[in-house]
């Protein structure tokens, strides 16, 4: 089965003096996929995930995200993709509502559909009656809920979600893998990394970096079954000891 | 534009909600006025004094009337003899005493010469300072009234007019320089903030993955903070004009236009600022110790220039505040209009210029 390929990616390499941050990497993501990318800290996700976000400018390689090419339309990416990151990406002074209305806004949703989608989101996430409360008063979880629905709140091709789980409890992050399902399901394409192996244990594919280079890619069982390992967390463990770099970025 | 106007609409809520900023913002200025205007001032105003008066003849009671009648001296007590004199400095019930001799009309009228002591409490040395200088021109004022009607050779009398602030009002000299404290506080130090409170919430990320361009994010960062300048420059004049007595000699509109030129120069500043630094913490000790201390001492505002070593004479020549103290100072107090002051204008409007272009390119677009 052949499906639409929302992110190419081909040699992609950063190198930052001597130093190279992602070493000639190449992978392909397809439409609707929930792709786990894993790597110990400093093994170089965050560097190939700013690339392709167009934060950052690669340094050689091919790239294309969401069928815009990171050299030369990043301003396209942009208006195309979702970003969440660890740290909930919402202004905690804001109310549930004067956030999501913010972000709409500067997505560049029109008065109506801001207003459809607020109230739309605040049903789904049944915040109704916290709309007015402002976010520093939520609990954790559902704070992490809200900045993922508002990180789709354009309804993006892929939504990049960086360690989307810090820092929050088992169950909160069962309910959250829930939406990241539905957004798959809706076509969403879901870009995660991850510490936690029971989750990418959840993704469709998973790609281990280590030093800068994708040392495998696959569905977790069959990354499970070639490592002869019970769990990720064995197969992790097996590709993460081979690196000589220091985990100090 | 429409993504602009959600920006600050954003801002104005950070700003609004929170109450530390809110008093930075309103309360400073207001805080500073009153302060400078009314408690660091070394202006003396109705200071009380005693007298005693042994003589109460006609000189002497004309003379204390003069006195008293002066908005510098309130004449408190009439004291009997010197036994209470002590007593009363030591409670700090006044400030200064005068003492005339027995006889005093008559001793002026007969030898042409009398004396009065002018005893003063000198544990506040400026305050004595002043007060007995006041004192003594009152008398002298009145001596030089007596010799009117008398032919006295070789007397010569220095005129002395003190321009632009006949009666050396402090507030001549502070409200410039206040204006040009608030507005870098204002703009410099709450821009930065603004700015770096972003990255170190790890917002500007998100910010700048959305569609939003770097210049937009930029400006809607700053326009609030321009505005609320605006707000405070009317109201530092305000209340120059009616709480201090401080007319605007000049053109309100050219001061009003080089104040906003001022804050722009301060706000590129905030910018730059914030581009090179990545916590709150550092922002303000940069904005602090980098600019508020140079503008608080080579403005010219607490120490004059003239006075200072070469080098840092020539070192003040960077500091835009300088250039904005002097045009204010000849705009709101001297009067004078744009052709005495554009070659200062011009200085800050390049200043501003050079910040803008240089806060503009450093801003990062990408973040490595």
């Amino acid at each position: 089965m052949e499906t639409e390929k929302v992110i190419i990616v081909k040699d992609l390499t950063k190198s930052f003096g001597d130093f190279i941050g992602t070493n000639a990497i190449t992978f392909d993501v397809h439409k609707g996929e929930i792709f786990g990318f894993l790597g110990a800290n400093g093994a170089g996700k965050t560097t190939a995930m700013r690339m392709l976000c167009g934060l950052s400018r690669p340094s050689s390689g091919e790239a294309s995200v969401a069928g815009y090419d990171v050299y030369k339309y990043p301003e396209e990416i942009k208006r195309n993709i979702g970003y969440m990151s660890q740290k909930f990406s919402l202004y905690e002074d804001l109310t549930v509502k004067e956030n999501i209305r913010f972000y709409s806004g500067i997505y560049g949703l029109n008065k109506s559909q801001i207003h459809e989608k607020t109230s739309s989101l605040l049903d789904q996430l049944h915040l109704l009656n916290e709309k007015d409360s402002l976010v520093k008063s939520l609990p954790l979880g559902w704070k992490q809920k809200l900045a993922f629905s508002i990180a789709i709140v354009h309804n993006p091709a892929i939504v990049f979600l960086d360690e989307p789980t810090g820092g929050v409890d088992p169950i909160t992050r069962r309910e959250f893998w829930e939406m990241i399902y539905q957004a798959s399901a809706n076509g969403t394409t879901v870009f995660v990394t991850t510490h936690y192996m029971d989750e990418a244990e959840y993704c469709n594919r998973v790609s281990i970096m280590v030093d800068g280079k994708i040392e495998a890619l696959d569905t977790p069982s069959n990354l499970k079954r070639y490592h002869n390992a019970k769990t990720m967390d064995d197969v992790f463990l097996i590709l993460a000891r081979k690196a000589q770099r220091q985990a100090d970025q | 534009m429409k993504q602009f106007l959600v920006f600050v609409r954003k801002e104005w809520y950070h700003i609004l909600r929170d109450p530390k900023t809110l008093f930075i913002l309103f309360g400073m200025p207001i805080v500073q006025i009153t302060i400078f205007g009314f408690a660091l001032t070394n202006e003396v105003k109705n200071a009380k004094i005693a007298i005693l008066d042994p003589s109460k003849d006609f000189a002497s009671t004309t003379l204390i009337n003069r006195i008293d009648a002066s908005k510098y001296f309130e004449v408190n007590d009439y004291l009997v003899s010197t036994k209470d004199l002590e007593k009363y400095f030591k409670e700090g019930k006044i400030k200064m005493a005068i003492i005339f001799p027995q006889h005093f009309n008559q001793s002026i009228s007969h030898t042409n010469t009398a004396q009065i002591q002018i005893i003063a409490d000198a544990s506040d040395p400026n305050t004595a300072t002043v007060l007995t200088n006041y004192a003594s021109s009152i008398i002298q004022d009145w001596q030089n009234d007596l010799n009117k009607n008398r032919k006295l050779p070789y007397s010569i009398h220095a005129e002395v007019r003190m321009l632009y602030n006949p009666e050396l009002k402090g507030a001549f000299n502070f409200v410039p320089g206040v204006m040009s404290m608030v507005l870098m506080l204002v703009s410099t130090l709450m821009t930065s903030i603004a700015i770096v409170r972003e990255k170190e919430l790890g917002m500007m990320e998100v910010l700048l993955v959305s569609p939003l361009k770097p210049i937009t994010i930029i400006l809607a960062k700053t326009i609030p903070y321009l505005l609320l300048s605006l707000v405070n420059i009317i109201s530092i004049l305000l209340l120059s004009v009616f709480a201090l007595d401080l007319p605007i000699q000049g053109s309100i509109f050219l001061l009003i236009a080089l104040s906003l030129l001022f804050t722009i120069t301060s706000l590129s500043l905030g910018i730059l600022i914030s581009s090179i630094t990545n916590s709150q913490q550092v922002a303000m000790l940069i904005s602090l110790m980098g600019l508020f201390l140079p503008t608080l001492m080579l403005s010219g505002f607490m120490f004059p220039i003239e006075n200072m070593p070469l080098p840092l004479q020539l070192i003040s020549n960077l500091v835009p505040a300088k250039w904005y103290y002097f045009i204010v100072k000849a705009v709101m107090i001297k009067g004078l209009g744009i052709q005495s002051i554009w070659k200062e204008s011009c200085i800050l409007l390049s200043m501003t210029i050079f910040l803008l272009i240089i806060s503009i390119k450093k801003y990062k677009v990408r973040l490595s």
